[in-house]
């Protein structure tokens, strides 16, 4: 018998979450679980919500309402419990560019508290491709160069769930593919959960399980790639999108 | 717990190793200032000025620490938010405390280090013996110290809600204190009304001290406990202050903002 969701344990559960700035709601009453190992595409144009959510879920900014739940514990109130088996990477954030890969990598190791970090910094170096630019300056590195360190971070703690912020913007179509193959090895060999913001829909559905679409800061449209697709009777997920970028609810695409 | 502040201090001297800009704030302005003062007071006892003069020297070395506390905590962090590295910081496991802790350590380091410095090279130089003074000034040391930390946990708080536009706050606030802190002359010299406000200050109480035990050789208990309390009100009010700004930087998204600009 094939395992329901409901039987499978959430790795996060997001309930009646809002958050209003003055009178603007940047996330409308979101409620949503992510299954343990799942890749999950939190999707929508600019200023859906989606990075007000990541931000929610990782307690940089505290909810209006609604309840978050990370591996069975409370946002914010077991914040730094959850943030010690939690990681996060954005293609918007960076490291401090005069310390060297290594000395960064190093440092925050410490922070989480990794148990032999040389092997674990060089073992991630190696598996990310960048083991040559241990010794150089975060700050000399191409952009390439730097996500895959931010991801040698981002998988120091061996994390349970990995937030990932457009992790590929930037990047060119031979080390983007690099990364999502790098992703999807790990996922699969340490079944990490990852929630993956991106406007790149094509690696979007090579990579997700299962997708959420926001608009105004409400959820509008989630299933797998597939399901989406169907109910919207649409070819891509790009169509859908740009359905939903324009005001149209998926169901309802361009004609 | 030990393991991150280790991390967050090594992350620090790291980057004081690898930045002359860093190396420049600890050494090479401090040493500046201490040579004009040093000039200035050789050439005031040359013309003949009042015994005691050479208490200009001692200001300097401990206005120096200070402003080597306040800076290295609002420093730390401003860096850090520089660097687009504040939310890697802030979504790993650290408690705020331990923030405080480590950049306040590196405080004590910058302080100390830039201190002793300027306190050779003023034995070198001029011949001002701060060190055969010997104990009597290390309560005033720590009691500078504690109100830079004080001061940078005002001055981070404001820098992590009002981002850039606060940063000018880094440098002067120090400067704001100084006058008031009768850090050259005596706080007598101030009037009245000024004098009130400048009495609310640990530092004032501290130069003051400093002025005394330089000549008398002892300290004045009176003083000391005067610094030691008002001491504890700002740190204190440093701490809630700073806890409380974090919160609503929290509840209004600008760490995120922040962390992204």
């Amino acid at each position: 018998m094939p395992e329901t969701r409901a039987a499978i344990e959430a790795a996060i559960a997001v309930t009646g979450l809002t958050k209003r700035f003055g009178d603007v709601a940047a996330v409308d009453g979101l409620s949503f679980s992510v299954a343990s190992g799942e890749i999950f595409g939190l999707l929508g144009p600019n200023g859906a919500g989606k990075t007000t959510t990541i931000q929610l879920l990782l307690g940089l900014t505290t909810p209006t309402a609604g309840d978050v739940r990370v591996l069975g514990l409370s946002m914010p109130s077991d914040r730094l419990a959850i943030l010690q088996r939690v990681n996060f990477s954005s293609a918007y954030i960076s490291l401090p560019s005069n310390l060297t890969v290594r000395q960064n990598l190093r440092v925050f190791a410490g922070l989480y508290g990794v148990r032999r970090p040389q092997a674990k910094i060089d073992a991630l170096l190696e598996l990310f491709e960048v083991s040559d630019s241990a010794g150089r300056p975060t700050g000399a590195l191409s952009s390439g160069q730097l996500t895959r360190v931010n991801l040698c971070k981002a998988f120091l703690n061996d994390p349970e769930v990995l937030f990932l912020d457009e992790p590929t913007a930037s990047l060119d179509p031979d080390i983007a593919d690099k990364v999502r193959t790098a992703l999807q090895k790990l996922q699969r060999e340490r079944g990490v959960t990852i929630v993956y913001t991106s406007h790149n829909m094509r690696e979007v559905e090579v990579l997700c399980d299962r997708v959420l679409f926001l608009a105004h800061g409400r959820a509008v449209a989630d299933g797998s790639p597939s399901e989406v697709l169907a109910r919207a009777r649409s070819d891509s997920l790009e169509d859908v999108f740009i359905a939903i970028a324009r005001e149209k609810t998926p169901a309802e695409p361009e004609r | 717990m030990i393991s991150r502040i280790g991390a967050l201090l090594l992350r620090y001297l790291y980057l004081y190793r690898r930045s002359t800009a860093r190396l420049m704030g600890v050494l090479f302005w401090p040493v500046m200032d201490l040579l004009v003062w040093g000039f200035l007071t050789s050439y005031l006892e040359r013309i003949a000025a009042p015994p005691g003069v050479t208490f200009l020297l001692g200001a300097v070395i401990f206005w120096d620490i200070f402003y080597s506390a306040q800076q290295a905590i609002t420093l730390s962090i401003t860096e850090d938010i520089w660097a687009r590295n504040i939310l890697n910081v802030f979504v790993a496991p650290v408690r705020t405390w331990e923030l405080l802790v480590a950049t306040s350590l590196i405080g004590v380091l910058r302080a100390t280090v830039s201190a002793g410095v300027l306190a050779i090279l003023a034995r070198l130089f001029y011949g001002f013996p701060l060190f055969a003074i010997g104990l009597p000034l290390l309560p005033f040391y720590f009691s500078l110290l504690l109100f830079g930390w004080a001061m940078g946990m005002f001055t981070m708080a404001l820098v992590l809600r009002f981002g850039q536009a606060a940063e000018a706050l880094i440098w002067g606030i120090p400067f704001l204190i100084q006058p008031l802190s009768a850090v050259f002359y005596p706080v007598a010299v101030l009037p009245p009304w000024l004098r009130t406000l400048a009495l609310l200050l640990p530092s004032t109480h501290v130069f003051e001290g400093m002025r005394a035990a330089l000549a008398t050789g002892s300290v004045s208990g009176t003083t000391l406990a005067a610094a030691v309390g008002l001491n504890a009100v700002y740190l204190a009010a440093g701490t809630a202050f700073f806890g409380w700004m974090l919160g609503r930087v929290r509840e209004k998204g600008y760490l995120a903002r922040l962390g992204m600009e």
